[in-house]
């Protein structure tokens, strides 16, 4: 009985020891390798949407919140927060915060898709970019979409998908305005665009009006009928291509009936 | 003590006994962080630090403190406290020092903990009664060894996202796949050629 005992005596006074040895240790390292962490930093993670999607330009969330509290960074620098995030911070950091406060969410500048004529059959691999690099495209537009979902794979929150007619759509509900397929585009197909901004056109192509017509049947011919026709001169047409000044436009739509093309969109 | 050449020992931790393809140890963090190569080469970095240390440290407490004590049914529980304290000290030393890899590790730097190659590492070199420097070298060559396959692994997959394969194997079964042919080829070039 006493040999027993004395048995577990032992080993546990070893594996006590061990582990006294090992804290004590470990209490030591801890002090000697302490990391000195502002606390301000983590209130800003607290505060920052934590999708660690490296939107900013920096390696996440907390990186990003370091840099913001050493001014590295700008306190409107989460394109993800916008608006309502910048103002957190700004009032964690004592600053004042100015800007506008609006949603802005990718928009799709190309109809194109299936109204869009294939030049040769792609058989290779599903990227935008490497489609690009085969004499710029299977498509007969150098302009418009590629609908290889490069976006989609650059989207860090599954906001983008390929619809059937072969184009990107964005999820409003996921969309975080990060801007990573604006960025992923090799196109420039997509862009940012307020919510309030409601006639866009729908094309990016420069090439003449046969040459679009040629290849697809929604695509802007530059006929200038736009430019005429509104009220408030916000339409104008450069290099066979018609961009609406967004400061000018009121959203009256005359635009949409006159266009002949029906690449003015009205959302 | 077992008479053993250090070369052989060597070869044996890196190819012959490889933790991740002959042994099958430590897989979860030979599919988790093979995405990419450079927190594949981080991790193994890591893994290499921390099986040389516990091979140093577990064959100090299992022969000076289990062994005269006669306690060596022990060894497990032992072997995990120190395993668990050293890697938490390469945690401190990491988030100091490289705060970048400290991030792009994450979770899988306090998993070390729990991978089994490092435990596997340890009892393997009381199993073979290794003397102190043969469990040292069986430890940094183990470690070797998982480098390794790791950074084959990290590139064969980087590379093979762009294959044009059916989406249901895409990701995870492909890696399993990936990882059967590699592991075949190990076996095959090195199992069969006794040292």
């Amino acid at each position: 009985m006493t040999e027993i005992s004395s048995f577990l005596v032992q080993s546990m006074a070893i594996l006590g020891g061990l582990g006294l040895a090992v804290g004590i240790m470990l209490i030591v390292a801890s002090r000697k390798f302490k990391v000195e962490t502002n606390p301000l930093v983590e209130e800003i993670i607290e505060v920052l949407p934590g999708g660690n999607c490296g939107a900013c330009g920096f390696a996440g969330c907390a990186d990003f919140a370091e840099r913001v509290v050493n001014d590295d960074a700008p306190i409107n620098g989460c394109p993800v927060g916008g608006f309502d995030v910048a103002k957190e911070i700004g009032g964690i950091l004592g600053q004042e915060v100015t800007g506008e406060g609006e949603a802005r969410y990718p928009f799709v500048r190309c109809n194109g898709g299936l109204n869009c004529v294939n030049r040769f059959e792609y058989d290779g691999i599903e990227d935008c970019k490497a489609v690009m690099m085969l004499s710029d495209g299977e498509k007969g537009c150098n302009y418009g979409c590629m609908g290889r979902g490069t976006c989609v794979r650059a989207c860090p929150f599954d906001a983008i998908s390929i619809g059937e007619d072969g184009l990107p759509h964005v999820n409003k509900n996921l969309c975080t305005s990060c801007g990573l397929c604006i960025a992923a585009c090799p196109n420039d197909i997509l862009v940012f665009a307020k919510e309030s901004e409601k006639v866009h056109v729908r094309c990016v192509s420069h090439d003449k009006g046969k040459a679009v017509k040629e290849v697809c049947t929604v695509g802007c011919i530059g006929c200038k009928l736009c430019e005429k026709n509104c009220p408030e001169g916000a339409i104008k047409v450069t290099d066979f291509l018609a961009v609406i000044d967004q400061d000018k436009c009121t959203g009256c739509g005359i635009c949409v009936e006159v266009c002949p093309q029906n690449t003015i969109e009205m959302r | 003590m077992v008479e053993k050449a250090l070369f052989a020992i060597f070869m044996e931790g890196v190819f012959i006994k490889n933790f991740l393809l002959i042994q099958f140890l430590g897989l979860c963090s030979f599919v988790g962080v093979t995405k990419d190569f450079k927190s594949a080469a981080g991790m193994s970095g890591a893994v290499i630090f921390v099986m040389a240390m516990a091979a140093t440290a577990s064959y100090i407490v299992y022969n000076y403190i289990l062994v005269p004590a006669g306690m060596e049914f022990l060894d497990l529980i032992s072997f995990i406290v120190v395993i668990a304290a050293l890697v938490q000290l390469v945690e401190f030393v990491v988030r100091k020092n490289v705060p970048a890899l400290y991030r792009s590790l994450g979770i899988y730097l306090p998993l070390i903990t729990t991978n089994c190659a490092v435990l596997g590492v340890v009892l393997l070199n009381v199993l073979s009664e290794y003397g102190f420097v043969q469990s040292v070298v069986f430890g940094i060559s183990a470690g070797i060894g998982y480098t390794i396959v790791m950074l084959m692994m990290a590139s064969i997959r980087e590379r093979s996202t762009f294959v044009n394969i059916p989406s249901s194997i895409r990701g995870l079964p492909q890696a399993f796949f990936i990882s059967t042919m590699l592991s075949m080829a190990f076996v095959n070039y090195f199992w069969v050629i006794p040292i």
